[in-house]
């Protein structure tokens, strides 16, 4: 069941939410909305629930229009981040409540509900807590148990609002590859709004960016971290470090050093801004015989696990910092060390128009500065 | 796992009296002290003038206790008592409810005022909300000169004594809902629509269970309250005997005829069906209560 938006404005006060947005949502995928807070994302979700009413846009479920239907007749199973379950009731109770509401002639029999509601807490691999409270539960399997009861009514589209939000990190890892896998078994439309990349990177099938209540690009995983629509999502998406310089042909003049680049638009001269991630930059010993590069002391070496952390200060521009994150062993091989001079030699640099950098930094996800 | 399970019942089974007094590590100093201190309080401000009230009226005997506490007129004040203060909490859990609801859901002009105005019953002086209800509910008062016409009175009637018993016990209510309501997440009632429920469906089975044990606290505070009451009730309610007696009056009135172990009689039985009622009540609430854990 595909949804569509179009057009959608929403403004609280003097804050706009959401600024014309228009999204298609193909049938039977599962969607991230990522962001970051603030950008309009949950607002969006809210709308498209029914739970939230769009200024001015349209709604629609099936490429039918919805925007005039109430929440209850939309089908939409929804999913909160702090859980919302009904703590009076048990477990079983809350995942049976959507079909007990239900008006009598199209009521499932007691023993019907019975039947489904063990099924659902089978699905969701807690059908032995059903006799439990909410408060008797830990957070996973309170949403587990949330997003059965959402299902309970076998809703046409499943919108979660940062369903993961509320745990802790471990839980959260474990969770977001069982939705993975439950939408691969359903194939039931959803949208889940995350404010975490790696999430949406790692559930969805497509992702949408957003930002100040706009649409900042739309494609697969692969193709918005390869190819960044805009420098507000590529520092969204990861750390990024920035070398500020002039375009010269195929080049990025750095100060007196250059950086090469692959494909670009910009004119010759022009102010730009190289993004360049920490693990596409090669890092080479200083021996006085490497050629090319820009030129760098080691700062501080953090590891972490098989990868290590590189910081790194230019003498071109003391006050900042450049990260580069290489294999541990790796710089075993090279023999670099704290207090070491290197040159570093971006991999794949990408440029954005020193005016379009600047507009973004302040909500890009903590670019670092270099 | 096994033998963890087996090792399980022995400290189970030891535990009991011993260790409930036993004193035990706390981060939070002071514990005997503070119980101690409270026991001591309790004792001086509420027990001893209870016992006080059960030795005097133990010197009727069994006989005088019972003919104190029998007589029609007594009987009939403990029926007027405790059925209006039941009746009275229980329009108040009603209207406090929609009360504390108005107050915690919508934004209106004036409503700190009203906010404000719920907690005067606490603060009048019973007498005085007596003597206003009284005017205003007698057959040539504002009220009561429209509702006579209409073969309804209710100064000087049973009616008169519920209308003060309700006005007393309305904060009561409130104050005890209004703190619940407000807890209440706003997702619990979309998550109920997006379910399908309807606004009733979720009235009355996501937020009524949900405060469920507000509204018996409520009930039973107004209850205690009406029971007890007597500045306002005694001049709405016209006290003639067999109709519109209350049992606070009814111990002014021994009392006033040097008949103390005839009044503490009739405290005695006041106290503790007060007592069995409110008790019942506190099972009840924590009955409702174990799933209402804050999640």
């Amino acid at each position: 069941m595909s949804i569509s938006v179009s057009n959608i404005n929403k403004r609280f006060g003097g804050f706009t939410a959401l600024d014309n947005v228009s999204l298609d949502f193909p049938s039977g995928q599962l969607v991230a909305l990522l962001g970051p807070s603030g950008c309009g994302k949950t607002t969006l979700l809210r709308i498209i629930a029914g739970l939230e009413r769009a200024d001015s846009g349209e709604v629609f479920l099936e490429g039918a229009n919805a925007s005039a239907l109430h929440v209850r007749e939309r089908e939409v199973g929804f999913v909160f981040q702090h859980y919302a379950l009904f703590r009076h009731m048990t477990v079983f109770d809350n995942v049976a409540f959507g079909l007990r509401v239900k008006p009598r002639d199209q009521r499932p029999s007691d023993a019907e509900i019975r039947r489904k509601v063990r099924d659902l807490l089978q699905l969701v691999q807690l059908d032995w807590l059903a006799d439990r409270y909410p408060a008797q539960l830990s957070g996973g399997q309170r949403q587990r148990i949330a997003l059965a009861r959402a299902l309970a009514v076998e809703p046409r589209v499943l919108l979660l609002d940062e369903p993961f939000g509320a745990l802790d990190a471990k839980v959260r890892k474990e969770l977001r590859r069982w939705l993975r896998q439950l939408h691969d078994e359903l194939h039931i439309t959803s949208i889940f709004v995350t404010h975490d990349q790696e999430e949406a990177l790692e559930v969805a099938d497509r992702v949408v960016l957003m930002d100040h209540g706009r649409v900042e690009q739309v494609g697969t995983p692969d193709e918005v971290y390869d190819h960044p629509a805009s420098p507000f999502v590529y520092g969204f998406l990861g750390s990024v470090n920035l070398f500020h310089g002039r375009v010269d042909g195929q080049a990025l003049r750095v100060g007196e050093h250059a950086l090469e680049l692959g494909a670009h638009d910009l004119a010759h001269d022009a102010s730009a801004v190289g993004y360049v991630r920490p693990h596409e930059v090669q890092l080479l010993r200083d021996d006085g015989l490497v050629d090319g590069g820009l030129p760098a002391t080691v700062l501080r070496i953090t590891s972490s696990g098989a990868l290590a952390t590189v910081e790194l200060s230019r003498p071109e521009s003391p006050g900042e910092r450049v990260e580069v994150t290489v294999f541990r062993d790796t710089l075993r091989q090279i023999g670099v060390g704290e207090g070491d001079r290197v040159r570093l030699k971006p991999l794949r640099v990408r440029v954005f128009p020193a005016e379009a950098a600047a507009s973004s930094n302040s909500s890009a996800a903590a670019p670092l500065a270099a | 796992m096994a033998s963890i399970a087996l090792a399980a019942p022995a400290p189970q089974a030891r535990r009991g009296f011993s260790t409930l007094l036993k004193r035990k590590h706390s981060v939070l100093p002071g514990f005997s002290l503070a119980l101690g201190y409270s026991v001591i309080y309790l004792a001086l401000v509420v027990l001893i003038p209870l016992a006080a009230v059960f030795l005097k009226s133990s010197t009727l005997g069994w006989e005088g206790f019972w003919n104190a506490t029998t007589q029609p007129r007594v009987l009939a004040s403990f029926k007027l008592s405790f059925g209006a203060s039941l009746i009275a909490a229980a329009i108040n859990v009603v209207f406090g409810l929609i009360f504390a609801w108005v107050l915690v859901r919508y934004r209106f002009p004036g409503k700190r005022l009203i906010d404000a105005l719920i907690d005067l019953p606490f603060a009048l002086p019973t007498a005085v909300a007596g003597i206003a209800l009284a005017t205003l509910y007698a057959n040539n008062g504002w009220v009561g000169s429209v509702l006579a016409p209409l073969g309804v009175e209710v100064a000087y009637t049973p009616l008169g004594v519920l209308v003060a018993l309700v006005f007393i016990g309305l904060p009561f209510v409130v104050r005890t809902v209004q703190p619940v309501l407000e807890d209440l997440e706003a997702e619990v009632e979309e998550a109920a629509a997006c379910l399908g429920a309807n606004r009733w469906q979720t009235f009355s089975k996501v937020i009524v269970p949900y405060l469920t044990p507000a509204l018996l606290t409520g009930f039973a505070l107004a209850f205690a309250r009406a029971v007890g009451e007597y500045g306002s009730v005694i001049f709405i309610a016209g006290n003639m005997p067999m109709v519109s007696e209350i049992m606070p009056l009814m111990i002014i009135t021994k009392l006033e005829q040097y008949d103390y172990a005839g009044a503490t009689a009739i405290a005695v039985v006041m106290l503790i069906a007060s007592f069995v009622l409110l008790l019942l009540i506190n099972v009840l609430q924590a009955w409702t209560q174990r799933s209402h854990q804050r999640i």
